[in-house]
């Protein structure tokens, strides 16, 4: 499934061939399309020509419509196409200043590259101011930083702010460029060709005409199809991502979760996926109690995107069947460094067992009910909760009257220690693949 | 023969659009990101500076960040898509009959204005579009086709102040 990981590329000829190819596109069709002109950029803002809009909204709707049309047929992965993050205020900052310098020097950075393609002097100049130009952001930016960085949201789009579906957002955007391609079209007429209001011809060009009925019928196919689900874009992703789970790489023995989380370089994350009762009687420490259908919701699901290269999330329920379905649909997601604790809940007692008059194992049953009757909630005031300690000096012991001396601690701590247990490492973090568009 | 030297006109701008639509979402399918070219301006900027001022680049934190200590700069997908985009627009131009070497400006200002304002116009663009992570390629049009609300608010942020200035210096253009 597309976009490819281009990252193994780094630093070859393949590498460079590829970004070419892309680059090259994208000079030809600018060149073409009168970019390399900056009188004709210029006449876009004196409403006599409006070639820059056009251009660039076509450019824009098409590819939109493409993408959605791509992602909803499962040939795209979406949450590996990077969406430039926004940083609200500086974006909308930098686009004022970026108007001024349009309008006064007649191009933009990209333009302004054929522009000295096909040998255009005033295109070399104002390349040459850009250059100057990044260089004086580079040295200043230090100085107000903080402006920089902030009203950051992160990956945040239209379909996510309007909360509408994906194929509805793009059947709005092509309606509204429609409208403004034939906007452009009646003012060219009064202020590129000097025509009265009066005489100017309401009918949209026959170019327009195929345009607008190309994009809005393929916008509606792309709307009706619809996106797939969580579930759905997991059977659509490649081997690679489904190969651990079959060979269970994904399935971490407690003592790893365990060595982890005494691991200061690693941030680790744990999803309780049971409900409220079943957590309450037991979980891990430093577990969160989630609802698996609440974590794809956008507030939650981004949380865990944004997480970085050094966390690993772990997901447990009673045993592995919920955490499984849950892994899938994060995974489809997107989500990264992501685990199932083998075995649920259910296992991690067996190994690190909890006072006998607290919990007694009832039944083994992988998608059953709980496997262990607790007497009362402990949530997580058990030793069993936190392996990794090594002293249980803070937790009570329950079972100091009811248990006979004879018999000592049951759990570990106090006493005796947790076995040391012989494991697999399955864990391997990972960075997300650099990707970052051209202008990032 | 002499009608043959004459450049073609410029090609429909629904259908450029139409093409550069496509070979954006190309961009996106095969590399998962999008085309831009001010982000590669800076790159090839900090690697000039970093010939001559090495310890300036690996001191500024901006800099350093691309060409600090042994970064390699110059490798970058973005500079590769940077040299694509010359040698596509110089292919389009050759087959159209436009490379020629002149000033290009508006009818009414000398040569001299013309240079000063487009130096002056870069540098103002280079600015703006680093502090807006982008420009017109890297963030309105790959940002707008991906639906990224922030891409969106940039592209209407630039058409507004172009339109709200062009007034002021119509003398330029007209």
């Amino acid at each position: 499934m597309a976009p490819y990981d281009l990252s193994n590329l780094s630093g070859t000829i393949a590498n460079a061939l590829v970004f070419g190819t892309v680059g090259f596109g994208f000079g030809f069709a600018l060149e073409l399309g009168g970019f390399g002109d900056t009188r004709k950029l210029a006449a876009q803002f004196y409403l006599k020509d409006m070639t820059v809009l056009k251009v660039m909204f076509t450019a824009i709707v098409v590819a939109a419509v493409l993408l959605a049309g791509a992602t909803g047929l499962g040939l795209l992965d979406m949450s590996r196409v990077w969406v430039n993050p926004t940083y609200l205020w500086p974006g909308i900052v930098g686009g004022l200043i970026m108007g001024v310098g349009f309008v006064l020097g007649g191009f933009c950075p990209g333009t302004t590259l054929v522009a000295t393609a096909t040998l255009k002097i005033d295109g070399m100049i104002f390349l040459l101011g850009t250059l100057i130009g990044v260089w004086l952001f580079g040295e200043t930016v230090g100085s107000y930083e903080a402006f920089f960085i902030s009203s950051n949201m992160g990956r945040f789009t239209l379909p996510e702010w309007m909360g509408l579906p994906v194929g509805v957002t793009v059947l709005l955007v092509v309606v509204m460029a429609l409208l403004l391609f034939w906007g452009g079209e009646l003012a060219e007429q009064v202020f590129g060709r000097g025509r009265a209001w009066a005489e100017v011809s309401l009918r949209p060009s026959r170019p327009l005409m195929l345009l607008g009925s190309g994009l809005l019928l393929a916008s509606v196919v792309v709307m009706a199809r619809g996106q797939p689900t969580p579930a759905q874009k997991f059977d659509l992703l490649g081997a690679e991502v489904r190969r651990p789970l079959e060979e269970r790489g994904v399935f971490v023995h407690p003592a790893e979760v365990v060595a982890l989380k005494n691991d200061i370089n690693v941030q680790v994350t744990i999803l309780d996926l049971r409900d409220e009762h079943d957590f309450n009687l037991f979980h891990l420490g430093g577990a969160r109690r989630v609802d698996p259908a609440a974590l794809l919701q956008a507030g939650q699901l981004k949380d865990l995107l944004a997480l970085p290269g050094s966390a690993v999330t772990f997901l447990v329920g009673t045993g592995e069947a919920q955490a499984v379905a849950t892994w899938k649909e994060l995974k489809g997601q997107g989500v990264g460094n992501l685990y199932v604790i083998e075995g649920g809940i259910d296992n991690w007692l067996e190994l690190y067992p909890a006072p006998s008059c607290v919990a007694e194992r009832v039944a083994s049953n992988d998608a059953g009910p709980a496997g262990w009757r607790f007497a009362y909630a402990t949530g997580d005031n058990l030793p069993s909760a936190w392996p990794e300690l090594q002293s249980s000096r803070s937790f009570r012991s329950p079972c100091q009257v009811a248990v006979s001396t004879a018999e000592g601690h049951e759990g570990g701590h106090g006493g005796v220690a947790w076995p040391a247990y012989q494991y697999t490492r399955k864990v391997k973090l990972k960075t997300k693949a650099a990707v970052k568009g051209g202008c990032g | 023969m002499a009608t043959k030297k004459e450049p073609r006109p410029y090609a429909n701008p629904y259908l450029a659009g139409t093409l550069l639509g496509v070979v954006l979402f190309l961009s996106f399918y095969a590399t998962g990101g999008g085309l831009g070219a001010s982000a590669a301006l800076s790159h090839i900027q900090t690697g000039v500076l970093d010939w001559f001022a090495p310890a300036h680049v690996d001191r500024t934190a901006y800099f350093a960040e691309m060409a600090g200590g042994s970064r390699n700069t110059w490798d970058y997908s973005g500079v590769y898509m940077l040299v694509g985009a010359l040698l596509g627009g110089l292919a389009s131009g050759l087959l159209n009959r436009r490379v020629k070497l002149e000033l290009r400006k508006g009818p009414n200002v000398s040569n001299r204005t013309r240079v000063v304002f487009a130096l002056l116009g870069g540098a103002v663009m280079g600015y703006g579009a680093r502090l807006a992570r982008g420009c017109t390629s890297g963030q309105a049009l790959s940002g707008g086709a991906v639906l990224s609300v922030g891409s969106w608010a940039f592209a209407l942020s630039i058409f507004a102040s172009a339109y709200a200035v062009a007034w002021f210096v119509r003398r330029l253009w007209n």
